[in-house]
């Protein structure tokens, strides 16, 4: 590690992040499912093929436009299951919460964590609470770890992604990084952004059903944003892969406050979209089909897998000129300049 | 968005790529001043498509990359004392000093926070009286203005828990020293919009006139970047020097005159310290004795000290346009934007970050 | 090295002369709405007019005539290489 203290950066889902796993975390844990740095580990207990995941939600607000922590806590697991294929089954909530937490927002927090539960069909089955001195956290943190079964046919994953393949997105970019970072005093936008934030079991389990085999790669471009998370991908699948810049699904609102914050929405947070890498003769389909879903009537086809190094994104720009899309270093700063 | 959209569509912006192309190959050289555009350059891709022969340079644009390394030990220093809250735009909230970056300062209990005005500087000292907030102030003729009224507004309120530490600094004195450097060989300048913006175009007829040098100042949509070098390729083709101003949409040729009356009410010009240039003459601003109370330099008594350099970084070469990046012995091997050693590295709008990021070798 | 967007004045508090006043501007682009200083901006803002905001100041009134030209000249330009236009 060539830092010698944590900073906000490793926990930015960017290289930071990357390098804090890769250099220290898989120094000590070798599993091979953790090695495979998936969005969930899949694995077969007693013939039924299983996925696992857990995540951690830490955010500030806690109350935004368009959602909660609690409704990220649940989303956030039910999708990185889902990005295997899984059909989520069960879900653990552990809380850690500070001292001299209003016993309201923990409610309000709680009821959404209940209704997104019920909404999604996934149940809270069991759970934990902790509560530590005033200052010693930041109100609530969350964990949730989830299970669920991985119908037999289905088989997902980076691995999986192939030459030729068409990439697609199922919405908007950068809607939930935007309004978090905006609710910041001294960045404060008022306006028309919300957070995304949404399960997204029922559209996988929709395409998977409809189209079997044709879904070869899914991904949710969570922090470090559909950029970095692409980057990711064509490093793990040892390829390249183009995007069209004009086809990049965006709302005219997230374009207006990254401009105004000097942010590039490549790089934000999604937290109810996500990336589909499928064969190349059904991609209209699927967009199609995508279109027509509740959680993708936005979805758009943005580049495809392409021979190349390993890990090289590039971009076709309006103006005909080609860049390349490096991943993330640390958490996206607005810039002035 | 209104007036941005319009100069970004592709029906108008690929008959301008197509005009561009049609210029016969020949070496040229344009410098663009600005660091925004250098950015917007990288992020459209138009390096890609630039006729052959055509060669934009880099210049000493970017406040961030300019910064003296002493400079940033300063800012450090301020974060790291008792009781003050420094307030920065993200910009800064990476670049190294020699005792590392705000961000790591934040990371050992620092108060570091992020706004997107000057303003927002002084509302956190309403909302933490018990705290010296300290305004680390970099930028051009375009931030100054916004900086200098927000001093006489704190002024007006009388806060007293709110101060600025400028390292404000004009470009025409980096520009003069570049241009007199006969081996840049340049053939033509790409001028800042929103800096002329305030300074008007104006503002380059002197090195237009005593360099024989074609002048156009551009705004930073693809459309209106790729007007700006067609009108440059034009005057050096037709060999006419003169200013042009391709952003009448937001430039005028005498400029904000109000706001360069507040900057003269509250800031004086002092000499700076430019990294690669050295100290140049009156190309900085202080606050003025009448503003002391805002000005953190004396409030805190800080002295800036003169650090060398990181060794063996060429970021001051780079940014006088002398070398591109990948001239860098430590370009993408020793400095990367994970473990920046220089300035132009780190900085969003760095020449050397922008060519790491967008894969220029 | 200066970021910098245009945006339309939807409401103002305060005027020219009064300088005792905060000079303040709500400004607005596709949903996104934003209160800007008027300290420093070049000519007072109507309702309506665009602003070039800089780091939370105005500093430009677009002329929108001027804007029309811009955008015109640009357009000749470009046609210019269709052969349908004149020389901008």
């Amino acid at each position: 590690m060539s830092e010698q203290y944590i900073l906000l950066d490793h926990g930015s889902g960017g290289l930071a992040s990357q390098q804090l796993i890769s250099e220290l975390f898989l120094k000590y844990l070798t599993s091979p499912l953790l090695a495979s740095l998936e969005d969930s580990a899949v694995f077969t207990v007693s013939g039924n093929c299983l996925a696992m995941s857990t995540d951690s939600y830490v955010v500030d607000p806690l109350f935004f436009p368009g959602g909660d922590i609690g409704m990220l806590a649940v989303h956030g697991t039910i999708n990185d299951l889902a990005m295997r294929g899984a059909r989520p089954l069960y879900l653990s909530l552990a809380f850690i919460l500070e001292e001299g937490l209003a016993i309201n927002d923990l409610e309000r927090v709680l009821q959404s964590i209940a209704k997104c539960s019920n909404e999604a069909g996934v149940p809270i089955v069991t759970g934990d609470t902790k509560v530590v001195p005033r200052g010693k956290a930041d109100k609530i943190f969350i964990n949730t770890s989830g299970i669920g079964l991985v119908p037999d046919e289905r088989s997902i994953s980076v691995s999986q992604a192939r030459k030729g393949d068409k990439i697609l997105l199922s919405g908007s970019m950068g809607d939930h990084g935007i309004t978090i970072m905006t609710r910041r005093a001294g960045l404060s936008l008022e306006g028309e952004l919300r957070s995304d934030t949404m399960a997204l079991h029922g559209l996988v389990d929709h395409l998977c059903t409809t189209f079997p085999g044709a879904i070869h790669t899914l991904r949710d471009p969570t922090r470090g944003g559909v950029a970095s998370t692409l980057c990711e991908i064509a490093e793990q699948a040892k390829a390249a892969i183009t995007l069209d810049e004009e086809s990049l699904p965006i709302s005219a609102s997230v374009r207006a406050g990254c401009e105004i914050l000097g942010l590039d929405p490549l790089y934000l947070a999604n937290e109810g979209k996500m990336l589909v890498i499928c064969s190349p003769n059904q991609a209209n389909d699927i967009v199609n089909a995508m279109q027509h879903h509740p959680q993708g009537h936005e979805a758009a086809i943005i580049g495809e897998i392409i021979d190349g190094p390993a890990g090289r994104v590039t971009l076709h720009t309006g103006l005909g000129g080609e860049r390349l899309v490096t991943p993330l270093h640390g958490q996206p700063l607005p810039r002035i300049c | 968005m209104k007036y941005l959209s319009e100069f970004r569509d592709s029906a108008l912006t690929k008959p301008l790529v197509a005009e561009l192309q049609r210029f016969p190959a020949r070496p040229i050289r344009i410098m663009e001043i600005c660091g925004t555009h250098t950015m917007a350059i990288f992020h459209h891709g138009l390096r890609s498509i630039l006729p052959e022969g055509l060669q934009l340079i880099s210049g000493p644009g970017c406040p961030v990359c300019v910064t003296a390394a002493g400079h940033i030990d300063a800012f450090v220093d301020i974060a790291q004392q008792d009781k003050v809250r420094v307030a920065i735009f993200g910009d800064l909230m990476r670049v190294p000093g020699s005792n590392g970056s705000l961000s790591q300062a934040a990371a050992h209990g620092a108060q570091v926070e992020m706004v997107y005005s000057p303003m927002d500087a002084l509302e956190l000292a309403e909302k933490h009286p018990g705290e010296l907030i300290v305004f680390l102030s970099v930028g051009f003729e375009t931030t100054t203005p916004g900086v200098a009224a927000t001093i006489l507004e704190a002024n007006r309120r009388e806060t007293s828990n709110f101060a600025v530490y400028s390292t404000h600094k004009v470009i025409p004195p980096p520009l003069e020293l570049l241009l007199a450097d006969p081996d840049l060989e340049l053939n033509g300048l790409l001028c800042p919009g929103h800096v002329s913006t305030i300074i008007g175009a104006q503002a380059y007829q002197t090195v237009a006139d005593k360099y024989q040098l074609p002048c156009v100042v551009a705004g930073f949509e693809p459309a209106d970047i790729l007007r700006a070098l067609i009108m440059l390729l034009r005057q050096i083709h037709e060999e006419r020097y003169e200013v042009e101003n391709g952003y009448n949409r937001a430039v005028t040729w005498q400029g904000n005159q109000r706001a360069c009356a507040l900057v003269d009410k509250v800031f004086i010009p002092e000499d700076s310290p430019w990294r690669g240039m050295g100290i140049l003459p009156g190309s900085g601003l202080a606050i003025r004795e009448t503003y002391s109370q805002f000005d953190a330099s004396k409030r805190l008594d800080i002295t800036m000290q003169d650090i060398a350099e990181p060794k063996g970084c060429l970021c001051g070469e780079i940014l006088c346009g002398k070398f591109a990046p990948p001239d860098c012995p430590l370009f993408a091997k020793a400095c990367t934007p994970a473990n920046p050693i220089g300035p132009c590295m780190v900085s969003s709008e760095g020449t050397c970050a922008a060519y790491f990021r967008y894969g220029e070798k | 090295m200066c970021l910098a967007v245009p945006m339309q004045v939807i409401e103002i508090n305060g005027s020219e002369d009064d300088f005792l006043s905060q000079p303040t501007a709500l400004v607005e682009s596709d949903g996104i709405k934003k209160e800007v200083r008027l300290d420093i901006v070049d000519r007072w803002p109507n309702l309506g007019d665009y602003v070039i905001i800089h780091a939370g100041f105005a500093i430009h009134t677009l002329d929108p005539q001027e804007a029309k030209t811009n955008l015109r000249l640009l357009q000749e330009m470009a046609a210019v290489t269709h052969g349908d236009g004149e020389t901008a």
